[in-house]
């Protein structure tokens, strides 16, 4: 199904009246590596503005499924992506310019990757990637994103310092502002907090409850509490296999679909 | 046996003396040979070194006098031979670590450089005398040996320079190519600054090797004896390496002390241009980022 970001929608099975539109739609999504299959058959829509949630085991397909949405198969040899992938309304796989693609989807890793630059070019490299070379515009930028990643008080002194030497808990913070950098429109996620502390970890979670506002955001987290905290809407992957797409609350609460689903939110797993 | 248990066994005492005695043997090998040249091409030829020495011409049939005409002439040859290899050479090296795919063609690209490092010297100077000099046309002159001495070198910069932007971890190219980097720009912006210092050591290494090349010079731009300077590159001129190989070998009467001299120079100015480069490698290597 194909829904245009301007067309309201109409689904009768939805409580709210209004909904907002569509940001990201799968159809039917598979992907492979050569004759290993990673994942298949997973089609939901995502929509602006909303957390969406995404929990499941390892080796569910969660990272590949990040690397469709931003057409990172192109870098990874042997990676096959069938199915459609619609970003605003246009199928991703026939754009001719998929860096503008990547440069509005902002992805952060599970481990943090500083750049091996300064904190300040870290920050800049995006904004100079689009061209922008006036330093006070850059400096705005750089300012910007790093309070909003909850990190500028730590590094405003330093803004000199190596990226890559930061702490591990500050590095993931930088690699947000600098995906926050590219002024996304879809923030990506991976298991952000695996290498991180609790109370970076809950700082981070503010940071993105206050971003739902501006952007989409896709939370990929093998924690499901934090599924719980964050999330609007979590689906349940496992085994390359989409188990159930849910209001998050709903998943935590019983009235899930699906046995599986159940005893993974309540840890009853394996 | 609990106070034991770290203890060191009469064996492990023994097979680390036997170890730690090899590893000391091993090392000195390779210190006594260079030791040993250099103390005696100081012994030898150190009387010869002085000024005149280097900025005088040869005289009296190339029995005395200086070098000139043969230390610039090297400088010639081994800065137009950088001109010519160094971008290719790096250019090819980035494109084999970052771009090309894994498939035949890549497999036959990496076989040719292995077997072009391993051509005789003189089967590439009599390449240089078809290619550059006869086909070419450009003579005997300095361009067609720089040129015979750059596709010679060639090979070693590339496997040298191959390896260092492979050594930039593959996540930091990740995280810029999702940032809607294209290649181009992260090679730039991340790879190739991590990556100086390897390339340095390919160049370093060529220029080692280019410095100390006879084969390939002598048909192809390196003259007996010459009393000018090149002015051009389409000049001949003479070389440190051949004007070696001359005064010990092909002219009667020279003093014993004079072949060494040539060598004692010719050794020092490979020594201190790797010097140089290695002391900014290290400056580099100071600065690295993770």
């Amino acid at each position: 199904m194909v829904v245009p970001a301007e067309i309201p929608l109409e689904i009768g099975a939805e409580p709210e009246a209004t909904l907002a539109p569509i940001k990201l739609s799968i159809e039917d999504l598979k992907i492979s590596y050569g004759s290993s299959v990673a994942l298949e058959g997973v089609s939901l829509q995502i929509r602006e503005n909303e957390i969406f949630g995404i929990i499941g085991p390892a080796n569910a397909g969660k990272t590949s499924f990040l690397k469709a949405i931003n057409r990172m198969d192109l870098f990874t040899s042997g990676m096959k992506v069938e199915g459609e992938i619609r970003f605003n309304g246009r199928d991703i796989r026939r754009l001719n310019n998929v860096y503008a693609l990547r440069s509005r989807i902002g992805v952060v890793f599970p481990l943090p990757v500083g750049l091996p630059m300064t904190v300040y070019d870290n920050v800049a490299l995006s904004p100079r990637l689009r061209g922008i070379k006036d330093r006070k515009e850059l400096d705005i930028i750089v300012e910007r994103c790093l309070t909003r990643a909850a990190l500028w008080d730590e590094v405003k002194d330093r803004l000199d310092a190596l990226g890559s030497l930061l702490s591990g808990g500050q590095q993931q913070r930088l690699t947000i502002a600098r995906a926050l950098s590219q002024e996304p429109e879809l923030l990506v996620l991976d298991e952000f907090s695996i290498a991180v502390d609790p109370v970076t970890t809950m700082r981070i979670e503010d940071v993105l409850k206050e971003l739902e506002r501006e952007m989409t955001i896709i939370l990929v987290t093998n924690l499901v509490q934090q599924a719980r905290r964050l999330a609007d809407r979590t689906a349940f992957f496992l085994d390359g296999r989409c188990v159930e797409i849910g209001e998050t609350e709903d998943l935590f609460t019983g009235t899930v679909q699906d046995q599986r689903t159940r005893d993974y939110v309540e840890g009853r797993f394996g | 046996m609990g106070n034991n248990l770290f203890a060191a066994t009469g064996l492990n005492r023994r097979n680390q003396r036997v170890q730690g005695l090899f590893r000391t043997l091993f090392g000195l090998m390779l210190i006594i040979p260079v030791l040993l040249i250099l103390g005696m091409l100081l012994y030898k030829g150190g009387g010869m070194l002085s000024m005149d020495f280097l900025l005088t011409y040869p005289k009296d049939g190339m029995t005395a006098g200086g070098l000139l005409p043969a230390l610039v002439g090297t400088i010639w040859l081994v800065s137009v031979a950088l001109l010519a290899s160094v971008p290719i050479g790096v250019a090819a090296a980035i494109y084999l670590s970052e771009y090309a795919p894994d498939n035949w063609l890549t497999r036959i690209i990496n076989l040719a450089i292995i077997n072009l490092a391993g051509v005789p010297s003189i089967v590439h100077a009599l390449f240089g005398v078809g290619a550059f000099v006869i086909f070419f046309d450009f003579g005997t002159s300095i361009l067609a040996a720089s040129l015979t001495l750059a596709i010679m070198t060639l090979p070693v910069v590339i496997v040298a320079t191959r390896e260092s932007p492979q050594a930039v971890p593959f996540a930091f190219r990740e995280a810029c190519w999702n940032m809607g980097a294209t290649r181009w720009q992260t090679i730039r912006r991340v790879v190739l600054p991590n990556a100086v210092s390897g390339i340095l050591t390919g160049i370093i290494l060529e220029v080692s090797r280019t410095t100390g090349e006879t084969a390939p010079v002598m048909f192809t731009g390196a003259v007996f004896f010459t009393p000018f300077l090149p002015q051009s590159v389409f000049d001949q001129t003479m070389a440190m390496s051949l004007h070696l190989f001359v005064v010990a070998t092909q002219v009667p009467g020279v003093p014993d002390e004079l072949p060494f001299g040539v060598a004692l120079v010719l050794i020092g100015m490979v020594l201190v241009m790797n010097s140089l480069s290695i002391a900014f490698r290290m400056y580099l290597r100071g600065k690295k980022k993770w």
